[in-house]
């Protein structure tokens, strides 16, 4: 079948591929641009393990096709650091022991990066819900949920200094040590 | 209780911290690098045509229209994998679940293989391939399977000390126990029966098999494969392909979770002589479907337990009768639920007889704390009905009968210093007992055991020149244990956490190593790097020694830097390990320290869990409110990574506890086999799952260490039952207490 030509952008990049019309862009993320942060959990959408956001909404790349992405900006989990600072997310998910294999984190950090940008300020409710399609087995997802609360007040508190409001008393960068019950 | 005070006492400097993990960074942006993100040049797309039928003669496999599509190099059948191991049962077993000999034995059993130049090619080719099935009768059910007109699933079985010429699905039957049952019956005042079901669940990975097989003419080969045990896969590739050891080398990727289903092989033999066939490297990725349906699942179990105990609150006598299936191999899984089933209780007359059973479903694997969580279902769930026939308070009555230290445990051995007592103790002072419930509430605790195991292991540790350590071990790390085991050598040789590299190193750079299982990874490699580490020390004093020009008795070692001791070397400055290095290529060349050891030792772990629910009483709907794990760890080397084994373990129970299982339709064909109906639980699922470390070291370890990472899947089935029974006022006895068996119970009650 003949290839379709796509031109795209992904994480920042000017990016172009050609691909089957029925190809998916996690296939095309992962054998095409060499892009493996995106995992294969399932295949189905089920395990939230390849997400990534397309124009700023997040989809399971397993459920798009490559074709599908002509024109728009795509966000991988590659694309959440900034050269080499780390994504308030990721340092906290990090601090935190908020993943343990590992394999499911690249899908978390990009659907709770999906969350903050909506809702600066999430309950834990509303954190575990916008998180229900993100599947970990190792972690009872404790650990990301305090870890993405972690990363919501750091980014809450540096937005705060930035417009002026801070007080200046309060550290952005304060880890946020757990206490053992 | 009273420890070993060469434990108690022992200071450490960094053992203990909440250190960022060394693979943190590569596993936040997307760098790790899992079994299916390797890639080799020319490489193919393996994939592998599965059977439909639960039970089915294989008459003929035609594969030549696949052979001539275009773009295919390879085709194989269970004729490209001849017995290579002089018909060794335990080997062959393994190689006809790779690949079926004749007989597909459950639905999704691999029958034939491909590896073709993209995925659209092997998929063509796998519909090119026509196989002549003759549907057998089949059965799924163990109790079905223990009758005797059911239909066989492995016709050379016979049950040791049974009918030898009889076939029989019952692979093995084990006993265990002590005392005089009959007499500890007599004896009691209450005596109670029940008996349970437990339904068959997936390890749930969220990584599928994958590896990356390369095999040349030569008959040297590669194996990139995400695995618990490279060195275990090597080991079993080699022979069931009839390759040298020393010439397959085998690297773990990182691993995208295992608890127990990668503890052996199941498609990596097909991807290596596919390579083998086409002579060009073999890329192969299980989907989920095939995870489900081919690899990984633990048991399901039928369960009779009876507890006999007096008026005063003590057990005269238990007995269990379980019955596990093994899916279509034998598998010892029976056995590991009678050792478990009484561990936690010092009980004067016990018995358990166990079953291992064949049925038509994929081969059993390991699933953390195999065995255990269905038998402490059975045995908590029943401990709970007796404290409250006696009128106990159900923490009471098992602290009452708890084991303890000197205490003859009912699989054999007596138990050195123990922590179940000191989890209960902790289970009656958490503040959670005191919340009060709510209607529809109920609270429920239980009780669990796991052995923990030690095994063959070694570790390099090399000093560089600046001062910066690297440490290979052999054990794969699933959860974090590079970190621990650079906090290890960190405080062994006495330089900072972050100087520390730990890798784990393939099959070619270090002997043999036990899979990662048993939670033995901290425990044994965390031994092995500290005799490595004293081994280095020896040497570093030694070289200490030649600079300083004193005498090596008189060099110790102190803080990180070689101390000359004595008044006459008062005027001599400690060297630092840095300095030391340094200094190596003039001293003697490079300094590292080796140790080799079968790590015996391992410490048993009981934990004590707590559980409130809610039940929905028109859905059946129960959903978990608050849930508290209390565990043993003997010591907690990264105590954030502790709390994590804690954690997820207690998620993995309650979600069988509450949703998953294996549904088998009549056909014998599973029905589930994905995400979205196989439902793991999701974030929104639970709440945050408290946790408190309790450390009673184990004398069998430098640090006190106890495996912690299995163990807390084993109470919550029971705990959660507990709780779901006081929540309805009916006992619950079959697991998953999904929605519509808690409304059938609420029903068959009234």
């Amino acid at each position: 079948m003949a290839g379709v030509h796509v031109s795209t952008t992904i994480n920042g990049d000017p990016v172009e591929f050609v691909c089957q019309p029925g190809e998916v862009l996690l296939d095309v993320l992962r054998n095409r641009i060499g892009l493996t942060g995106a995992k294969e959990g399932c295949g189905t959408g089920d395990c939230g393990a390849c997400s990534v956001t397309v124009d700023g909404r997040l989809v399971c790349a397993c459920l798009v096709l490559g074709a599908e992405v002509e024109g728009r900006s795509v966000t991988t989990v590659e694309g959440l650091a900034s050269g080499g600072e780390l994504h308030p997310l990721q340092r906290k998910f990090i601090e935190h022991a908020a993943l343990q294999c590992g394999i499911c984190t690249p899908g978390f950090l990009v659907a709770a990066k999906a969350l903050l940008d909506r809702n600066a300020s999430p309950s834990e409710e509303e954190i575990r819900y916008a998180l229900a399609g993100n599947l970990c087995r190792c972690t009872g997802y404790d650990k990301i949920v305090r870890a993405v609360q972690a990363a919501a007040s750091e980014l809450a508190t540096d937005a705060t200094r930035k417009s002026g409001k801070a007080s200046g008393s309060k550290s952005g960068r304060k880890s946020t040590k757990k206490q053992v019950a | 209780m009273s420890h070993d005070a060469s434990f108690t006492n022992q200071k450490f400097k960094v053992i203990g911290t909440r250190v960022p993990r060394p693979d943190g960074i590569d596993k936040v942006t997307g760098r790790a690098r899992y079994g299916a993100d390797a890639t080799a040049p020319g490489q193919l797309v393996g994939m592998i045509l599965r059977s439909p039928h639960a039970h089915a003669d294989i008459r003929k496999i035609d594969t030549s229209a696949a052979e001539a599509l275009p773009g295919v190099k390879a085709v194989i059948t269970s004729a490209d994998l001849p017995d290579k191991v002089g018909g060794r049962r335990d080997m062959l077993d393994i190689l006809e679940n790779c690949m079926a000999r004749g007989r597909a034995l459950y639905d999704g059993h691999a029958v034939a293989a491909v590896a073709a130049i993209d995925a659209e090619t092997a998929k063509r080719a796998l519909k090119l391939i026509k196989v002549d099935y003759k549907p057998l009768a089949h059965v799924t059910d163990v109790d079905e399977a223990m009758r005797d007109d059911a239909p066989i699933v492995q016709p050379w079985v016979r049950t040791a000390g049974g009918d030898p010429n009889k076939p029989t699905n019952v692979a093995q039957i084990s006993q265990f126990g002590h005392g005089d049952l009959d007499a500890g019956f007599a004896e009691a005042d209450v005596i109670i029966e029940r008996s349970y079901k437990t339904e068959q669940t997936h390890q749930g990975y969220i990584e599928p098999h994958a590896c990356l097989a390369s095999v040349g003419p030569d008959g040297q080969g590669e194996l990139w494969v995400t695995t618990q045990g490279h060195y275990t896969f090597r080991t079993q590739c080699a022979a069931l392909l009839g390759m040298e050891v020393a010439k397959l080398k085998v690297t773990s990727s990182e691993i995208g979770g295992g608890f127990g289903g990668k503890t052996h092989v199941w498609m990596e033999p097909v991807a290596l002589a596919l390579s083998r066939k086409a002579n060009r490297p073999v890329k192969l990725v299980l989907t989920r479907e095939e995870t489900f349906r081919g690899t990984g699942p633990t048991c399901s179990t039928s369960i009779d337990i009876k507890i006999g105990a007096r008026r005063d609150g003590r057990i005269t006598a238990a007995l269990a009768t379980l019955r596990y299936q093994d899916g279509a191999f034998p598998g010892i899984w029976g056995m590991l639920g009678a050792m478990t089933a009484w561990a936690c209780y010092d009980l004067p007359n016990v018995k358990s007889v166990a079953y291992d059973v064949l049925v038509n479903r994929p081969k059993v694997a390991a699933y953390r704390a195999p065995s255990a969580p269905m038998a402490a279902f059975a045995v908590e769930s029943t401990v709970d009905l007796v404290a409250r026939e006696l009128g106990m308070d159900p923490v009471d009555f098992r602290l009452l009968n708890a084991a303890k230290e000197g205490t003859r445990a009912s699989y054999g051995p007596t138990y050195g210093p123990i922590g179940i007592g000191p989890t209960l103790e902790a289970v009656k002072n958490h503040p959670q007992m005191k919340v009060k419930l709510g209607p529809n509430q109920g609270r429920g605790m239980a009780c669990g055991f796991w052995f923990n195991f030690g095994g063959q292991t070694c570790s390099t540790v090399n000093i560089g020149v600046d001062g910066t350590v690297n440490v290979s071990v052999g054990t794969v790390d699933v959860g974090g244990s590079r970190a621990s085991l650079s906090l290890i050598a960190a405080e062994e040789l006495g330089v900072p956490y972050e100087s520390v590299k730990c890798t784990v190193a393939d099959t070619a750079t270090l002997g043999h190593n036990d899979t990662t299982e048993g939670s033995r990874g901290t425990f044994s490699s965390g031994m092995a790097i500290i005799f490595a580490c004293r081994n280095a020390v020896q040497e570093l004093r030694a070289r200490a020694a030649k600079m300083m020009d004193v005498p090596v008795e008189d060099v110790h070692w102190e803080n990180g830097q070689a101390v000359a001791l004595g008044t006459q070397h008062s005027n001599l400055q400690p060297l630092t390990l840095a300095q030391i290095a340094r200094k190596s290529p003039q001293t003697g060349g490079p300094i590292a320290g080796h140790n080799e050891v079968v790590a015996d030792g391992a410490g048993v772990s009981f934990a004590s869990h707590i559980c409130d629910v809610e039940v929905d009483p028109e859905t059946g709907q129960t959903r978990v409110l608050r849930y508290a794990v209390i565990q043993d760890a003997g010591k907690a080397i990264h105590p954030d990574y502790v709390e994590g084994q804690f954690q997820g373990a207690a998620a993995q129970g309650i979600g069988w506890a509450l949703n998953e299982e294996y549904i088998y339709g009549k056909d014998g064909r599973l029905q589930n086999p994905g995400f979205l109906d196989y439902r793991i639980p999701v974030c929104s699922d639970l709440p945050f799952i408290d946790t408190q470390i309790l450390e009673i070291p184990n004398p069998g370890h430098p640090y006190g260490i106890r495996g912690v990472g299995e163990t807390s899947i084993v109470p919550p089935l029971a705990a959660i039952g507990n709780a779901v029974s006081n929540a309805v006022g009916v006992r619950m006895t079959h697991v998953p207490m999904s929605p519509p068996r808690i409304l059938g119970a609420i029903k068959a009650a009234r």
